[in-house]
């Protein structure tokens, strides 16, 4: 595939952007590298990728929030340099964020007009601002009141109204950012609709996706980044997504070593039917059934937002189920706390460990006994045994190879993939029957993520049934007994680690479909 | 105001779902309505204390410090910055109006105890909003320090000025009264008659448009002035964006800091003309004069859900309730009733919304406040001061949903860490 | 949860000693622009800190003040501001003090007595701050705003109930009204020093008992840990099995109990009665001290002392032609100097960890940087 942006016959529109030569370094990574990108004017382009593959970076920087290390940025056929939004705003560029910016007690209209207000002497004209605020919702079909409270409208409606603000602002380049993260069906139709009227009258899109079925159905140009850099820019008539996917994913699959199968009869933990919805009536997760035996890891793989996180949190007990069973070694668990639930013996390393896994500002012998406070080493009956979960952290710390000065030291003064360690350490400790693992090493240095694979299978080959979620196909193939994938809330499709294609895992992840 | 802390109990309070929009004609009914029962409770308690002129000029005249003290709650939290040193504030300004009202006139007074007023705000506008201190234990400090420098200063200057004493300033004149002409006798002969609510509604009228003091007459067009500035302007608007979304604020590149600061510099400007207004109409500037009006002011800004209207009706109501608590016991027992109505009333709305626990709960009080009433002569007077503070406790209880707190409040704001 | 490195025990002194140097700095320019002698001020206070009386006045008052700041301390570490200690010890005060003087009471002995006193006055501080946790976790109303208003309720409560027609009678020989009187048998005997008037409070050692509790239940026990995490990261305490708003009436109830407790040491100890001029205020000086001494059951101690100090010294500075409010000042002051202090330190700490982290680790950070 060429790196070219494709030309189509005949006509030459304007480029709206051009991005040539990115590269952007991190300390000890490259997060953008000689990324090329052609977006022509009145199209929509697509830009997907996995997480991590560079697209945030590289929207801050096309947005103005992050200056490139090498490379050029040209708006209509000119160079230009930003140093804040602000300039990228002025260029005509605007970023409808995934996480909404409004404030829900203020209308939409102050909520667009905020700093950039029309006025009329010392107040603001209401009038002037409704009018305009009108005219962009008709001339875009965008079906926006301006007196609506923010508060009293739907997840579409607002992301509406976010479209607006940038197009009040005189955007004619609009940068979307995971739009349909948060969209049921219907108001994906709805947002695409709007996307073709805003092409109509000459805008230009950009979409940042990794739904690679919806990409397919909006997009006029596809640019497919990994791993820092730009892999192809196609055309949608060109490609299937099966191809798409593989392009996202890598044409090879890391290959998973030789291995004795641990994995016994018995069942550990059952799922049954598990149903989660969000507050605002969204499924977030539907009819979810599986079974992890003991000595068996069942890894599940998806994109970040499908589901993952709620289904951890309903298996631990964090979250409520709408519906459905979970059992643990025969007991049903569906209803008891998150306490009785690890005392059952269930571990837990969570995927945000400064919200879930650890106190910043305690000692390392102090997080030790988080999550573990009710049992030995820790405790014996109501009062803690401080000297035994000191000379337990001083074990941990020993095992698991965690760099620290000592164990009096606060939580945050350790690295990353240190604090990592300690968490697994402690869950591995309590003799847990079932370790529930969700991106257990996401920003941990290549070492540290090495030992942790390593205290978990031999902890798998001790009978422990593991559930592990992870974006890292490495991890997932390196570790997992059986792959299922999630997208959208449910599971789709189940595969051995050893023989699955990318093509497979790649379109069961994306939602490509299963078209050859 | 959640400071910060824990947000348990959140996922049960339930989110505000906005009414539909109230039309002018709603409010109108609504207060004609008011009326009618207050006019028949007072011909069944005969309790004629509770429409008349003079009660309701006295009303006027507690209101006022216990508006401006809401209002000055309100200018700050709408800011997201929650201002518990108001009454800290209002000493200052109950200190400058002293000081200055004795040698220059009440004017001067109202001036002096802006600008005392002025300092307070300042100060915690430095602590919470340049170092990130805990709105809460900012409020506090400066609530501990405050008095304790007027009185430091009363000490100073008044003790040897004629007239005042260690803990008190000299007499300071009060601000002139107006009248509309002629009404005062109409309206008087009409009150004397004690007809079914012609009487009321004259004797309400009477306290209203005569003998009205200037300061109440500013009070109100601080009032009205503030719904425009806050709601009809772009300087309004952004500050109000602070309080609600300040990350989307300075996305869209208003500077958070300014507004957060002149919010609550104006908050301590609003907090010390309430308290110059109460020295300047008490006759003098005296120790422990507050008597925590800041407190009732920040619970009239709750009841009225922080909006300007809302708070000067809650201002208003506890006024009144204070005015009639000095007008003997019949008119204070007769409030039991009004307040078991109004209970039952809510209990309706609640009903009607499908919330019948709470529907229940609210029943259930209106229940007993009418009990009390019937087997009771009188209302004990030490309790009545208690009205204000059980009243703004049970809106919170058991009208939640409709409040609409700026969703911001108290949150440590630091420009660049959003996202 | 500190380390106890030398650095570490340096900054953290720094901070409320840099901010009484502040507020002495402060108050002295105060005295000298209202043409008063710091001098004189400060040899006022020190002559009568000399004197066995004002000592021992010192240590009663600083007894209260310590039990007021545990109170606030133990909200403090849900993050929870329980403001409403103030009302829950006067009423607490005032209802245990009735029962204590009841007729029936004097046949019991002398022991059962005083625990039914104190037992009392900790339920009725416990139910009172425990109206607020209820309508927190089922309400979601914010304990500031409910506190608040129950302490202004609670002050109403106790003038209506101090009345002779209810609970309380005259004080023959003034205007003062009181409850009855506790006889003998129901007081505790306080310790005499030579040359004092007044005496030690006997309750000295119930302090130091729940000073030894707060610091003994919080950091060697389940319930202390779990309520510290709570505070600390509410999220990672979910994720570890507490129950939040189990946790956040449990320390509401203690902390309402605790305020309850503010009363006795001066009820049982000097006024044996409930009246008008019982100490008011003592809630917000509570705060004061707890956040001086930076919740530390110690470092309260030494706060709540240096505030009995300041307080009793300050007495004396009327009669030398100063007005004793220059000390309040202070206090105000040394509040509002503390917390800034602190921030100060705060941010200085952070920045030279995140240093610390950026150099030896960058590698590690960035990746989490970069997979967002």
């Amino acid at each position: 595939m060429s790196t070219e942006p494709s030309q189509t016959a005949g006509s030459d529109p304007a480029i709206a952007v051009e991005l040539s030569g990115i590269t952007k370094r991190f300390p000890g990574v490259i997060a953008n590298s000689d990324v090329n990108i052609a977006v022509r004017a009145g199209t929509v382009h697509a830009l997907v990728g996995e997480n991590g593959a560079g697209k945030s970076t590289l929207m801050k920087i096309l947005y103005g929030m992050q200056r490139p290390d090498e490379g050029t940025i040209a708006v209509g056929g000119h160079p230009v340099v930003f140093t804040s939004p602000a300039d990228a705003i002025k260029a005509g560029i605007g970023m409808v964020h995934q996480h909404f910016m409004l404030a829900d007690n203020l209308t939409v209209l102050e909520n667009v007009v905020l700093g950039g207000e029309p006025r009329s002497g010392i107040g603001l004209d209401f009038a002037a601002a409704r009018d305009r605020i009108r005219e962009i919702s008709d001339n875009y079909g965008l079906n926006i009141d301006p007196d609506d409270l923010v508060d009293d409208l739907g997840v579409g409606q607002r992301q509406r109204v976010e479209i607006l603000k940038v197009l009040y602002r005189g955007a004619r380049t609009l940068i979307l950012d995971e739009p349909t993260a948060v969209l049921v069906p219907q108001e994906v139709d709805e947002l695409f609709g709007n996307l073709r009227e805003l092409k109509a009258e000459g805008l230009t899109i950009l979409f940042i996706s990794h739904k690679l079925d919806e990409v397919l159905s909006v997009a006029d140009e596809i640019t497919v980044m990994r791993r820092g850099t730009t892999v192809a820019s196609v055309l949608p008539k060109d490609v299937t997504a099966r191809k798409l996917a593989e392009l996202m994913v890598g044409s090879a699959l890391p290959v998973p070593e030789l291995r004795e199968s641990t994995v016994t009869d018995r069942p550990i933990l059952e799922v049954r039917g598990l149903s989660v919805t969000s507050p605002d009536g969204r499924r977030v997760l539907d009819d979810v059934s599986f079974t992890i035996h003991a000595g068996e890891v069942l890894g599940i793989a998806g994109v970040e937002g499908n589901g993952q996180a709620e289904l951890v949190e309903a298996l631990m007990g964090i979250r409520q189920l709408a519906s459905g069973s979970v059992r643990l070694a025969g007991t049903d668990i569906s209803k008891t706390s998150t306490k009785d639930r690890r005392e059952a013996g269930m571990g837990y390393i969570p995927e945000d460990r400064h919200r879930q896994g650890v106190l910043l500002e305690a000692t390392l012998w102090e997080n030790r006994i988080l999550g573990h406070q009710t049992r030995s080493p820790n405790a014996r009956g109501p009062l803690l045994d401080r000297a035994g979960a000191r000379a337990d952290t001083r074990r941990i710390v020993e095992e698991y190879d965690v760099r620290t000065p000592s164990i009096e030291v606060h939580a945050s003064a350790l690295s990353g993939g240190n604090q990592q360690k300690l968490i697994v350490g402690r869950e591995m400790s309590g003799s847990p029957v079932v370790l529930i693992a969700s991106h257990p090493t996401r920003g941990v240095d290549v070492g540290a993520q090495a030992a942790i694979w390593d205290h978990v299978r031999n902890a798998r080959a001790n009978q422990l049934a593991v559930l592990l979620i992870s974006a890292d196909l490495e991890e997932l193939i390196g570790m997992s007994d059986t792959v299922t994938v999630i997208l959208r809330g449910r599971l789709a499709g189940q595969y051995d680690p050893a023989t699955v294609t990318p093509q497979e895992l790649g379109s069961a992840m994306t939602g490509a479909g299963s078209e050859g | 105001m959640s400071a910060g802390g824990l947000t348990v109990g959140m996922q049960t309070a339930p989110a505000a779902k906005r009414g539909r929009k109230f039309s002018p004609m709603v409010y109108l009914i609504a207060v004609v309505v008011g009326l009618l029962v207050l006019s028949l409770v007072r011909v069944l308690a005969g309790a004629t204390d509770l429409t008349s002129a003079g009660t309701v000029q006295a009303a006027i005249t507690a209101a006022v410090p216990i508006a401006m003290a809401a209002l000055a709650g309100l200018w700050s939290e709408r800011a997201g910055v929650i201002n518990i040193g108001l009454e800290g504030m209002m000493v200052l300004g109950t200190f400058g109006a002293g000081y200055a009202g004795y040698q220059w006139g009440p004017w001067a007074g109202v001036a002096f105890g802006l600008l005392l007023g002025i300092f307070g705000g300042l100060l915690h506008a430095v602590a919470t909003v340049t170092f990130g201190v805990d709105h809460i234990i900012s409020g506090v400090a400066i609530n501990l320090l405050a008095p304790a420098a007027a009185l430091f200063l009363s000490k100073l200057y008044f003790a040897n000025a004629p007239g005042g004493g260690q803990k008190q300033s000299p007499r300071v004149e009060d601000a002139a009264k107006v009248s509309i002409p002629g009404l005062a006798d109409v309206l008087g002969d009409l009150e004397a008659k004690h007809w079914f609510f012609v009487s009321d509604l004259a004797g309400i009228l009477r306290g209203l448009l005569t003998e009205v003091s200037l300061l109440s007459i500013l009070a109100v067009l601080l009032i009205i002035g503030t719904a425009y500035v806050l709601w009809k302007t772009p300087f309004g608007l952004r500050l109000r964006s602070c309080g609600e979304h300040p990350i989307a604020a300075e996305s869209l590149g208003v500077n958070v800091y300014k507004y957060k600061y002149y919010a609550v510099i104006g908050s301590g400007a609003f907090a010390g003309l309430g308290g110059a207004f109460l020295a300047i109409s008490s006759g003098q500037f005296r120790d422990g004069q507050t008597g925590g009006r800041g407190f009732i002011g920040l619970a009239a800004m709750i009841f009225g859900n922080w909006r300007p209207g809302g708070l000067a009706t809650g201002a208003g109501l506890f006024g009144y309730t204070d005015a009639l608590a000095l007008r003997g016991s019949t008119a204070v027992h007769a409030l039991l009733l009004l307040l078991g109505i109004a209970l039952v009333v809510v209990a309706v709305i609640q009903y009607r919304a499908g919330h019948n626990v709470l529907s229940g709960v609210a029943a259930a009080i209106g229940v007993l406040f009418g009990w009390w009433y019937f087997t009771s002569d009188e209302v004990p007077p030490e309790l009545v001061g208690a009205a204000p503070y059980v009243v703004t406790l049970l809106v919170l209880a058991l009208a939640a949903q409709k409040l609409r707190i700026p969703k911001a409040i108290g949150e440590i704001y630091r420009r660049g860490e959003g996202k | 949860m500190k380390r106890l490195t030398p650095r570490a025990l340096l900054l953290g002194l720094a901070a409320p000693l840099g901010a009484l140097v502040f507020a002495a700095g402060l108050c002295a320019v105060i005295l000298l622009v209202t043409s008063h002698s710091p001098a004189d001020t400060v040899d006022a206070m020190s002559t009568a800190a000399q004197r066995p009386r004002t000592l021992v006045n010192s240590l009663n008052t600083a007894t209260t003040y310590y039990l007021a700041a545990v109170a606030v301390a133990v909200g403090f570490k849900m993050k929870l501001f329980n403001i409403g200690v103030d009302g829950q010890y006067r009423l607490a005060a005032m209802l245990s003090a009735t029962l204590a003087g009841a007729a029936f009471m004097e046949g019991l002995p002398s022991f059962l007595r005083i625990t039914m006193t104190i037992v009392a006055a900790m339920l009725v501080g416990a139910a009172w701050s425990g109206l607020a946790a209820l309508l927190k976790v089922t309400r979601g109303v914010s304990e500031v705003i409910s506190t608040i208003m129950l302490n202004a309720i609670a002050t109403y409560l106790v003038s209506y109930l101090l009345n002779p027609a209810r609970l309380a009678e005259n004080v023959p020989g003034s205007n003062n009204i009181s409850t009855r009187p506790i006889n003998e048998g129901g007081q505790v005997t306080g310790i005499t020093v030579e040359g004092s008037s007044s005496k030690i409070f006997g309750l000295l050692f119930l302090a130091l008992a729940v000073g030894f509790l707060y610091w003994f239940v919080l950091s060697r026990t389940r319930f202390g840990f779990e309520l510290k995490a709570t505070g600390l990261s509410e999220s990672a305490a979910v994720a570890s099995g507490v129950s939040v708003k189990k946790m956040v009436v449990l320390s509401m109830l203690i902390s309402g109990a605790i305020a309850g407790l503010v009363g006795m040491p001066q009820l049982l100890g000097s006024s044996y009665s409930y009246a008008l001029d019982f100490p008011a205020g003592i809630g917000f000086t509570g705060i004061a001290v707890a956040l001086l001494g930076r919740n530390h059951p110690v470092g309260m101690a030494v706060a709540a002392l240096l505030w009995g100090f300041l307080d009793n010294t300050a007495n004396s500075l009327d009669v030398a032609g100063i007005p004793r409010e220059i000390v309040l000042i202070m206090q105000g002051v040394i509040v509002l100097s503390v917390v800034i202090a602190y921030e100060l330190v705060r941010r200085y700490r952070v920045a030279a960890e995140q240093r610390e982290v950026g150099r030896a680790l960058g590698r590690t950070k960035a990746l989490e940087e970069v997979s967002a």
